[in-house]
């Protein structure tokens, strides 16, 4: 939006620039009442200008001193026009949009994803498919999703604001959003209720895709890890089985069946690590699993002291995780 | 009284500065149960919250300076936005507002010569003095609360938070409850009783509506934080589970009973400010308030209906549609008593002949910033944009232009405004007009842009935040913005500061004041009136005869009421009157109250149950005590 462009040039993250139908009558909403609130901000400030203006007269031009129409002036402009103008709003806002913004009836679309939030990383399931990812949310474009978003621990909240409003994330409660991408693209989100020391790396993205990819990808993340194939990376798996990592980590097709960190099994579909706090890319990953308190403060993943040589292999093999 | 008193008279004056004296020094200021020394001690005590939260907000604006900064880490920058929502909120405003302004002020426009009970008065302020300082020790001590001034469960259950910062918060908070009631029961009782003979409600200035608006407000808001307080401590503490899932409690419990209290305190903070501005502007603009029932009625009706919207804080928690949609239509009704009054300020301006005096200055910025945060808070009544923004720095600029720009601009007008009655002497003019503008910029360049990066997606306590999101250029604006902001704070500061000592002599009525309290002496004298004055009207301080007959009867020595500590009490609604009262004077008691009662809430703080037990028998002595000894006869 052009206007979108005069507020300093809009980022990743902004509701103005929607790419749902939800989030795109939202941002309208909000340009129909910020236009109503200039003229009424326009017109408190005008008036305040002309009592400086005529400091020095008793009275209103026409109105004069008279009390009555003071008074009627008083209701007029603090009750009257207010009702006149917040009923339709409310009416718009709280029927026609909150409407077309809400959760879709369960089962009503043909895909469900279940995104658990803990501290600090988000889990995605897709139920029906043995598919299991964090931080990185696929769906298909053009396809009315429902999104079931749960916790595992404190308050958190779901926020794309790019395809809808917010939900949060109630222990104990089932909580729904409807996500409907108008084109294939990558959304950014992230946690937006506080939820403790990281916070702020709290993110994700939804990546919409082509509903024929997006198939392939379920497909693919389904399936169990690739098994090792170089003698380096068979010593990296059983480094990742013996130590601790295992306990915390799941990688289907070995016994590691962790459930306090993400799945791993296909790590290398995703392009970040540590909800979306430094990019999935060899040097990072090892300075991740040598020292992740520095990376992320307070994270719940120790440092597990490797020597130079397993560390080594682990990383080749957590980069052969496809 | 503004005529040169006659020998009679001031033997009569004479008299009752013997009778309402109160010891010097030190000693005075521990045991006094003046209204107006409690007043001042409420002032410096809350003046010096507000510098530290200002110091907080400094830390954390610093840390957002620039993206990746290192300033304060999470741990440190989560204790500060934590500490920067309770000092502001609890230490800082609702003091302020009602314990210095209320306390110093309601006595005086009503024509009483104290509040109603002022030996709970006084326990009032040093209760919330211990609570200040019991809430700060978890600073000291660098375990301050972190998980918000909302202090949302589950993360500020046992298992989330195990470190002491939230008992703090949660003790720290009842107890500073305990101040907060006892000052709302005793501006509710002074309101209705000790009013002047004559003034009936309808005559009664519309700053008093607003105070007694605010304290029916926090009777009915405090006791749902309580309770909540309450829940979370025996959770946390004893093993309950009230707000646990897994064992059949509810962490949505915490949030209705905080917001329950929650949002009526957004009216408790801005209300005074309203009653602040309804004194300031007939003042200075030389009329009378436009619609003065129906003002008197909004003030009412905000306190009121600001109890039934606190759900939409919780729009996105996932409520019945139905419930939502009730709240978002609460929320707008709010709308009109607050547009009534607002249009009635701007008329009043509009058609009288207004003198832009410092205090009007910051009287016609607060309607500028009332407008401007009252427009975006309507947004938040539309459920789906609600949903879209909240959480975001969009409702921190909404509510920042609520709270500062509404709510303590007109506590910084009022400063100025009784400055010259509280000290004698005047403010420096050109001073205050500079500080105003260094606010009032401030205040923009600080809050606008946080709307425009709420937009840009920014969510709100963060510590930190990357280059690549488009936030750096408007957070180092923001950040530029607070330290002009905290200049213009400082500039009032030092200009109240100077003027008290180099100041020229006010006089009694230095701006031609609409109300009671320009009729007597500045200072005024522990007895306020050496008369108890005439009403006549909602400016009585306009009604020249009334005031020259005050003067008559001090001569007489009518209505002097000099035969002790007394006051005279009226009838609720007409003021007709009632009964002359013997007030109590200057005790020990109440601090020794407070202290008692400390030691309580430190014992609860360590866990030793048995011994809390016992300091409570203590502080139930130390009542005893007090009321052993009747009040002084002269």
């Amino acid at each position: 939006m052009a206007a979108c462009a005069a507020l300093a040039g809009c980022g990743a993250q902004s509701p103005l620039e929607p790419k749902s139908d939800a989030s795109r009558q939202i941002a309208t909403i909000w340009w129909v009442m910020l236009a109503a609130s200039v003229v009424v901000f326009a017109g408190a400030v005008a008036l305040l200008a002309m009592g400086w203006l005529r400091r020095e007269r008793k009275g209103l031009p026409f109105v004069g001193e008279r009390e009555g129409l003071s008074t009627a002036l008083v209701v007029t402009f603090g009750m009257l026009i207010p009702a006149a103008a917040l009923i339709p709003l409310f009416a718009w806002g709280n029927f026609t949009v909150l409407g077309a913004t809400d959760a879709p009836d369960p089962g009503s679309t043909r895909l469900t994803v279940h995104v658990v939030a803990h501290q600090w990383w988000w889990e995605v399931r897709y139920p029906g498919a043995r598919a299991v990812t964090a931080n990185e949310i696929h769906i298909p474009a053009r396809t009315p999703v429902n999104l079931v978003a749960t916790t595992d621990d404190v308050i958190h909240s779901f926020w794309v604001p790019q395809l809808n409003r917010k939900i949060d994330m109630v222990p104990g409660k089932t909580n729904r959003i409807l996500l409907d991408a108008d084109e294939p693209g990558r959304f950014r989100g992230q946690c937006a209720e506080f939820c403790g020391l990281q916070h702020v790396h709290m993110g994700f993205f939804v990546q919409a895709d082509t509903p024929a990819r997006f198939r392939a990808w379920l497909e693919r993340m389904a399936e169990p890890r690739r098994a090792p194939t170089t003698a380096q990376q068979k010593q990296g798996e059983q480094v990742f089985l013996d130590e601790a990592c295992s306990g915390c980590h799941t990688i289907r097709g070995t016994s590691a069946r962790g459930d306090v960190g993400p799945d791993l099994t296909h790590l290398q579909s995703r392009t970040t690590l540590a909800g979306l706090t430094i990019p999935n890319r060899a040097a990072y990953l090892r300075q991740w699993v040598r020292d992740p308190q520095h990376v992320k403060p307070g994270n719940k993943m120790p440092a597990i002291g490797l020597d130079r040589r397993e560390l080594g292999a682990l990383i080749d093999y957590l980069e052969s995780l496809r | 009284m503004g005529i040169a008193a006659t020998p009679r008279a001031q033997a009569r004056i004479d008299r009752l500065d013997r009778i309402w004296e109160e010891h010097r020094g030190l000693v005075g200021w521990l045991t006094t149960t003046d209204h107006k020394r409690i007043g001042i001690l409420y002032f410096f005590t809350s003046l010096t919250f507000f510098a530290t939260g200002g110091v907080e907000a400094l830390l954390m604006r610093t840390q957002l300076l620039a993206p990746d900064k290192h300033v304060l880490g999470p741990d440190a920058f989560n204790q500060a936005f934590t500490m920067h929502g309770v000092t502001m909120i609890f230490l800082f405003v609702i003091p302020m507002a009602t314990g210095a302004f209320g306390n110093y002020l309601i006595p005086l426009m009503i024509g009483a010569r104290d509040m109603a009970f002022p030996r709970m008065n006084a326990v009032s302020y040093w209760i919330y003095l211990a609570s200040g300082i019991f809430i700060y020790v978890s600073v000291v001590i660098g375990n301050a609360p972190d998980a918000g001034w909302f202090d949302y469960v589950p993360l500020a259950s046992r298992e989330f938070s195990p470190s002491s910062g939230i008992d703090f918060y949660a003790l720290g908070l009842m107890f500073n409850g305990i101040a907060t009631t006892a000052t709302a029961i005793n501006f509710i009782v002074t309101i209705f009783k000790l009013r002047a003979p004559g003034m009936s409600l309808n005559r009664m200035p519309l700053f008093c509506y607003a105070f007694l608006a605010v304290s029916f407000a926090l009777i009915f808001a405090l006791p749902p934080l309580t309770a909540a307080l309450g829940f979370l401590e025996l959770d946390r503490r004893l093993g309950f589970h009230f707000y646990d899932v897994a064992h059949g409690g509810d962490s949505l419990l915490w949030q209705h009973l905080f917001w329950i209290f929650g949002h009526p305190e957004v009216y408790i903070i801005v209300l005074p400010a309203f009653g602040i501005a309804t004194s300031i502007i007939p003042t200075f603009v030389r009329r009378k308030m436009v619609a003065f029932p129906l003002v008197a009625l909004a003030e009412i009706l905000v306190a009121f209906i600001g109890f039934g919207v606190w759900a939409h804080h919780m729009f996105a928690v996932g409520l019945a549609t139905v419930t939502t949609v009730y709240y978002a239509a609460a929320s707008l009704i709010i709308v009109i008593p607050s547009g009534i009054q607002l249009f009635a300020w701007i008329t009043t301006i509009v058609t009288g002949t207004p003198r832009f005096k410092t205090p009007l200055l910051w009287i016609v910025g607060f309607i500028v910033y009332f407008v401007f945060g009252g427009l975006s808070g309507i947004t938040f009544a539309v459920i789906p944009f609600d949903q879209q923004l909240t959480d975001t720095y969009y409702v921190v600029a909404h509510f920042h232009f609520v709270i500062f720009g509404a709510a303590v601009f007109p506590i910084l007008g009022g400063m100025y405004y009784w400055f010259p009655k509280v000290t004698g002497r005047m403010y420096d003019e050109t001073a205050g007009k500079v500080s105003f503008w260094l606010t009032f910029a401030g205040t923009a360049i600080t809050f606008f842009p946080m709307h425009i990066v709420g937009f840009l997606g920014m969510p709100r306590r963060q510590y930190t935040y990357a280059p690549d999101l488009g936030w750096s250029a408007l957070n180092l604006i923001e950040s530029l913005g607070a330290y002009l902001l905290a200049a213009g704070l400082l500039l009032v500061v030092a200009n109240l500061a100077v003027s008290y000592f180099k100041g020229e002599p006010a006089g009694n009525d230095p701006f031609g004041g609409d109300t009671l309290e320009w009729s007597t002496t500045s200072p005024p004298p522990h007895y306020n009136y050496a008369v108890i004055p005439k009403v006549t009207s909602p400016y009585a301080m306009w009604d020249r005869e009334d005031r020259e007959e005050d003067a008559r009867k001090l001569d007489r020595g009518e209505l002097t009421l000099e035969r002790g500590h007394e006051t005279a009490a009226s009838t609720v609604l007409d003021a007709d009157w009632d009964e002359v009262l013997e007030m109590p004077s200057h005790s020990w008691s109440p601090v020794m109250v407070a202290l008692s009662l400390s030691l309580v809430f430190a014992m609860l703080l360590l866990g030793h149950w048995v011994t809390a037990g016992v300091f409570t028998g203590l502080v139930a002595l130390v009542i005893f005590g007090w009321h052993m000894k009747e009040p002084q006869e002269a």
